[in-house]
């Protein structure tokens, strides 16, 4: 490991991106996550890269979605508004079997909503990131150094795996600054041979297409069934998650993102004044972890989901507990941060109904 | 320390060398000495962590504040207060320009070149953090005042040593950091203010020279 710096999130998860082996960003500058779009306009010229600044959010995803055709590691990335855009696109990667890294730096909404943080994106990003039957991989790094390990993680899965995968963060871990540590990898190290990618046959072998449009709706259906073949497998296999104090806790609050550095201040709060509270955070949203809240609806009394939105994950942890136990919420929106003392309360709210 | 502090105190730096932070701190210290002070937030670049985020803590203090217009709004219009020129000119008033960072955030700052020229009377602060990663190398700091010196059109009198890992900072990285300060000094000609270290890590640098303790007013919602 090399020495520690001091970075801002946008900054950070650029970085660990050229790190990853990154040579292509496509965006739009868009605030809480423009460092992202200056930090790549600063370095990919210096070391062969390409930034570009494209003239819309909609021409930078297809432009990465030309890029990943031909087998390179792109990247764009956004706020809010910006990902509504690039929605189509996005679609037509999932479709078209074609790894990515597309940043999310979430602000309150709807519409042109505000520029201060928020994680209303939650549905879009887990549920319906575009049109038709897809999923794209979710990660919701907590820390800084966590938004660098997770675009390592996100890149390698989207080979591993073909298909995008989405970095959500939220303004507070853009903007927010933090030490860090860069791995000393090789990043070639983990790009598996892309024998799919459009790069010139040469007459040599049998050209490849990358396309989403198929005639026939039974190849369509062929195709996309199998697809969600490889979603059980990845379901299976690739969900992260971190506990929290939970070993004895009667109270499972479940956050991710900076809510969960939020909920886990409110913890320590709860424990010092003898509620036994604890954390589950996941780190991946799709594949969500269902594993360890559907473990922990045996020993929790409650759950309580802390989000920076109206309630939206809130939704995932109802089906996985499903009736077990009751599921409280709490947020606040419109690019509003819940204090840890107003997640207080809320415990200590839960805590007395319980006795 | 603040001897060597004129009238009107320019504070700037590169994105997230500590600005907003020193700022704050010299506004309470100074304004503690017996100064009148105001503290003018002339960040048109930073969305969040920012001078105008301390209106209530400055007010308090009896500190007025200049703040942009629109700033913690969800209106992104780099606007500036038109009452910034009343101040600058305003003898009996210590005032702090917390600038934005590098030449983008220095671009608001040349506007009002002219009128602080003509006071003569200002201290211009080059504001960094040894582990700040674009700013590592004494070259890199220095092209970045060069660029701040061009844009803002004004010249840096002073270098302040902001050097830190946010909370996790230890004697040892202030240690380390003090020759990548006095060669950043050395190479642009200037003096070093001083290295500003916070509290906690302060206490225990009792041998070195030209500390200047700061509290963490810049900090997330969950280590408040």
């Amino acid at each position: 490991m090399a020495e520690r710096v001091l970075m801002k999130g946008n900054e950070a998860l650029a970085e660990a991106a050229l790190r990853a082996g990154c040579r292509h960003f496509f965006g739009y500058p868009i605030t809480p996550q423009t460092e992202v779009a200056a930090y790549m306009a600063k370095k990919m010229p210096k070391i062969g890269g390409t930034y570009l600044q494209a003239e819309s959010e909609i021409a930078a995803i297809n432009m990465v979605y030309g890029a990943a055709a031909a087998g390179v590691r792109a990247m764009t990335s956004s706020s809010s508004p910006g990902i509504s855009l690039k929605a189509e696109g996005i679609s037509y990667m999932a479709g078209a079997d074609l790894p990515c890294l597309i940043c999310n730096i979430m602000r309150g909404g709807p519409g042109l909503g505000g520029i201060q943080p928020s994680q209303a994106d939650y549905w879009q990003a887990t549920k319906a990131t575009g049109h038709g039957d897809f999923q794209i991989l979710v990660f919701a790094p907590s820390t800084v150094q966590e938004m660098v390990n997770t675009v390592f993680k996100a890149f390698d899965l989207a080979d591993k795996y073909r298909m995008p995968a989405m970095l959500l963060g939220d303004g507070m871990l853009g903007q927010m600054m933090e030490p860090v540590e860069f791995p000393d990898s090789d990043p070639s190290a983990n790009i598996p041979a892309k024998d799919w990618a459009l790069t010139g046959h040469h007459n040599a072998r049998k050209h490849n297409v990358v396309n989403s449009l198929f005639l026939q709706p039974q190849a369509l259906e062929d195709l996309v069934v199998e697809r969600y073949k490889k979603y059980d497998y990845i379901k299976e296999n690739e969900a992260m998650h971190e506990e929290y104090l939970c070993e004895d806790a009667d109270i499972i609050l479940v956050a991710y993102g900076a809510s969960s550095r939020i909920a886990k201040s409110a913890v320590n709060a709860a424990r010092a004044q003898g509620i036994k509270a604890g954390v589950i955070r996941p780190i991946t949203l799709w594949p969500y972890p269902s594993k360890p809240i559907d473990a922990a609806c045996s020993k929790a009394k409650a759950f309580l989901v802390v989000e920076m939105s109206m309630g939206q994950m809130v939704d995932d942890v109802r089906l996985i507990v499903n009736g077990r136990k009751p599921v409280h919420f709490y947020g606040r929106t419109g690019g509003i941060i819940p204090t840890p003392a107003e997640v207080l309360e809320q415990i200590k709210k839960i805590a007395g109904g319980d006795r | 320390m603040f001897e060597s502090l004129k009238r009107i105190i320019i504070v700037t730096g590169h994105y997230g060398s500590g600005k907003t932070n020193l700022s704050v701190n010299l506004a309470l210290d100074l304004k503690r000495a017996g100064k009148e002070v105001t503290l003018v937030d002339l960040d048109i670049v930073n969305p969040y962590f920012r001078s105008a985020d301390f209106k209530e803590l400055m007010n308090k203090n009896g500190i007025s504040m200049i703040t942009p217009t629109f700033a913690n709004t969800n209106l992104d219009i780099p606007s500036i207060s038109i009452n910034l020129n009343g101040v600058i000119h305003d003898k009996n008033r210590v005032t702090i320009l917390d600038v934005g960072g590098d030449d983008a955030g220095a671009a608001a700052l040349g506007g009002y070149a002219r009128s602080i020229l003509d006071t003569g009377d200002y201290t211009m602060l080059y504001v960094v953090n040894r582990y700040r990663y674009l700013t590592q190398s004494t070259q890199e700091a220095v092209q970045i005042l060069r660029e701040i010196e061009t844009t803002s059109r004004l010249k840096a009198t002073h270098i302040v040593n902001n050097s830190n890992l946010a909370f996790t900072t230890t004697k040892e990285d202030i240690e380390r950091s003090a020759e990548y300060a006095k060669e950043i000094a050395k190479e642009c000609g200037l003096p070093l203010w001083g290295s500003s270290v916070m509290k906690e890590v302060a206490k225990q640098l009792n041998d070195m020279p030209g500390i200047y303790p700061v509290e963490i007013y810049v900090r997330t919602i969950w280590n408040q």
